[in-house]
């Protein structure tokens, strides 16, 4: 009996907002809109998230990466015209790394040079040259498509021999096949060995490039070229001439990067401490380099995260909150508007109780179709972002879940004043009101 | 003093007072009032303005609450009941005709008959039946699905009259019923009421109308709060 009494509770509250079409309308509007930000704010926040963690995942979560940084000018002696500044990683540390830290499983030193390759007389492409060793897939997501990757014997006998990714073999080789051609780098002759693909998931370009820690494919350049790395060393020199400011500086870097696997996550942190302290020893506390855990950028990316959502959310929130206050609004326009109403209906018998449920009933009709197109417009924005702006979005059941929630109670928020308010009213008094 | 129709006291009330406190004075809208009617009477309550017949009409109505004193409605002290008891009196005991009919402007002739029953928990099927039947009763069996505002005072007024007999009410309480119709209308809304105190129901109507006092069984007067004198017609 209580059910079909809310339901015809329910039917005389669309009837009577039916009424009145053009209010119901636009006031369904404010919480159509406040629960379709939360919904949207909340799926644009998760998916640049999950981005920003699949480009942290593919660094490996048990790699170090230790990356070449230009030091800070210590001496301001620019009177000197020619001087060649010696810094970064070097063979030494490599080689010293591997022999003195016992639970290194694996260490991949390589040597990043950003060049121009070409094949017959095809126009140049810019690509980035990899010099390194055949261990480099074991700490890299690459998968191998064809061929072989580069060998012991290929680095043993400093052999013109490379392997491409895909980006390259599409720049350079259009529909050719790219296995047993020969490119042209830097005056040398190359002979593509294998074809490689670098396994990338909806990397959120421009998300993570201050730190650097993105290799592939960024900058303009088409892709990676992968050369033993003693090939490279004894091919291109380390030396890099740059002038700048009528004076000409000379740098000589030998190593970009050297990847340090460990056995399990669990010993990254404490890895990275004895690493730095080699290092620091080694380099004589200069700071041309730094170390990268992506474990802990995981870490970090899941606490920006939260903080993300939570930030996202509330600015929504708010939009919600200013819709509810439009509800309230009219329903208090409403409660007066219908006094008489409310005085004919309580002498009928309508207990407060009864009013109460009239009137909020009305509120929540409108709220709850405002979280339904809410939910609606605010499933399909998303997806235009994501088709538009080419962001990654993901919208998540409790994120659906959490905006109709907020809708509802918004909904009995903000009617229970104008509800209480009708249902207080003198029925003597009411009755009389014109 | 009072001459007993039939059976038992359906209206009684002992020492009512209704007192209003304005600035400090005490205002007295009813002063120790004693009014006992019979079930199947026809009253009228007649008075000048300011005479307590509005106060009285609330009391007995249950939209309001005496001072002090008390009431019994069928038996029943409703005097010291809360608001949800009130109102569960009101659905269920009384039936209102108001002089500007009230009825719900968005509601139709049937939706409005059924507010009453609706608010007693009556199945949407059993009342819409009884609202259609109600409806032909006085004479609108044709214009179930009207608007009020697509009806005439009169039609309005008789929607009114179905709607106060709905849950079949022990009396009812018209205030100026033909107040704001033409004469026509007017003696159309009596004959109904005249069909009703030959059904038995228990009629209390406040009215200046002489016409409606002539076709009362019992006419009370009112003055200053107080029973002026009460007058047997005797039909």
């Amino acid at each position: 009996m209580l059910f079909f009494r809310l339901k015809r509770t329910f039917k005389l509250g669309v009837k009577s907002l039916w009424l009145h079409r053009l209010r119901s309308t636009l006031t369904t509007l404010g919480i159509v809109f406040g629960v379709c930000s939360v919904i949207a704010m909340l799926a644009i926040g998760e998916g640049a998230s999950e981005a920003a963690q699949e480009a942290i995942r593919q660094l490996g979560s048990t790699n170090l990466i230790i990356e070449t940084v230009k030091p800070p000018e210590e001496q301001a002696d620019t009177g000197t015209v020619e001087s060649v500044k010696h810094y970064g990683l070097t063979y030494t540390d490599a080689e010293s790394i591997r022999n003195t830290i016992p639970d290194v499983e694996v260490i991949v030193p390589a040597r990043e040079i950003d060049h121009e390759a070409r094949y017959r007389n095809r126009p140049k492409s810019a690509i980035k040259i990899i010099g390194t060793i055949p261990w480099y897939t074991e700490i890299k997501p690459i998968r191998l498509v064809r061929g072989r990757f580069l060998s012991s014997t290929d680095l043993q006998h400093q052999l013109s021999v490379c392997v491409v990714d895909e980006g390259v073999a599409r720049g350079l080789f259009l529909f050719d096949d790219p296995i047993g051609k020969d490119i042209r780098i830097f005056g040398n002759y190359y002979r593509v060995v294998g074809l490689v693909s670098v396994m990338s998931g909806p990397v959120n370009e421009g998300f993570l490039q201050a730190s650097s820690v993105l290799e592939a494919g960024s900058g303009g350049v088409a892709g990676n070229v992968y050369i033993p790395l003693t090939t490279v060393k004894s091919r291109f020199s380390e030396l890099n001439f740059t002038i700048s400011g009528g004076n000409r500086s000379a740098e000589k870097v030998e190593l970009q990067k050297i990847t340090v696997k460990v056995a399990s996550a669990e010993q990254v942190l404490s890895m990275r401490d004895i690493v730095d302290a080699l290092l620091r020893r080694l380099h004589k506390d200069k700071k041309d380099y730094q170390i990268i855990v992506p474990l802990e950028l995981l870490r970090q990316a899941a606490r920006t995260r939260r903080i993300f959502s939570i930030v996202l959310g509330s600015i929504a929130a708010i939009s919600l909150v200013v819709g509810g206050i439009g509800i309230m609004n009219i329903m208090l326009a409403t409660v007066s508007e219908r006094t008489r109403e409310i005085g004919i209906r309580r002498a009928l018998g309508a207990k407060r109780r009864d009013i109460i449920v009239q009137f909020l009933s009305e509120t929540l009709v409108l709220t709850l179709l405002g979280g339904v197109l809410g939910i609606i417009l605010g499933s399909v924005i998303p997806a235009l972002v994501t088709y538009f702006g080419r962001m990654p979005t993901i919208i998540t059941g409790w994120s659906l879940l959490l905006a109709f929630g907020i809708s509802a109670m918004v909904g009995i928020v903000f009617g229970m004043y104008p509800a209480w308010r009708a249902a207080n009213m003198d029925p003597i008094e009411s009755l009389r009101h014109e | 003093m009072v001459g007993v129709t039939s059976g038992m006291a359906i209206v009684a009330t002992e020492n009512l007072n209704k007192v209003y406190r304005v600035g400090g004075y005490e205002l007295f809208a009813l002063r120790d009032f004693n009014l006992h009617i019979d079930e199947g009477l026809y009253a009228a309550i007649m008075g000048p303005s300011g005479s307590g017949k509005s106060t009285l009409l609330n009391i007995l109505g249950c939209l309001d609450r005496p001072s002090s004193g008390t009431y019994r409605l069928a038996g029943e002290d409703v005097s010291g009941l809360d608001d949800d008891l009130l109102s569960e009196v009101r659905g269920r005991r009384i039936g209102f005709i108001f002089q500007s009919y009230n009825l719900i402007a968005q509601l139709n002739v049937i939706e409005n008959i059924e507010v009453p029953m609706f608010y007693q928990g009556l199945s949407e099927h059993k009342s819409a039946a009884r609202a259609a039947e109600l409806a032909g009763l006085v004479g609108l069996g044709d214009r179930l699905r009207h608007r009020p505002s697509e009806l005439s005072g009169g039609q309005q007024q008789r929607v009114a009259i179905a709607r106060a007999l709905a849950n079949d009410p022990a009396i009812i309480l018209a205030d100026e019923p033909t107040g704001n119709l033409d004469s026509a209308s007017g003696a159309e809304i009596l004959g109904i009421l005249d069909d009703l105190r030959e059904q038995g129901k228990t009629l209390i109507v406040v009215t200046h109308d002489a016409e409606i006092a002539a076709r009362a069984q019992r006419v009370i007067h009112l003055l200053d709060g107080r029973i002026e004198k009460e007058v047997d017609v005797g039909a």
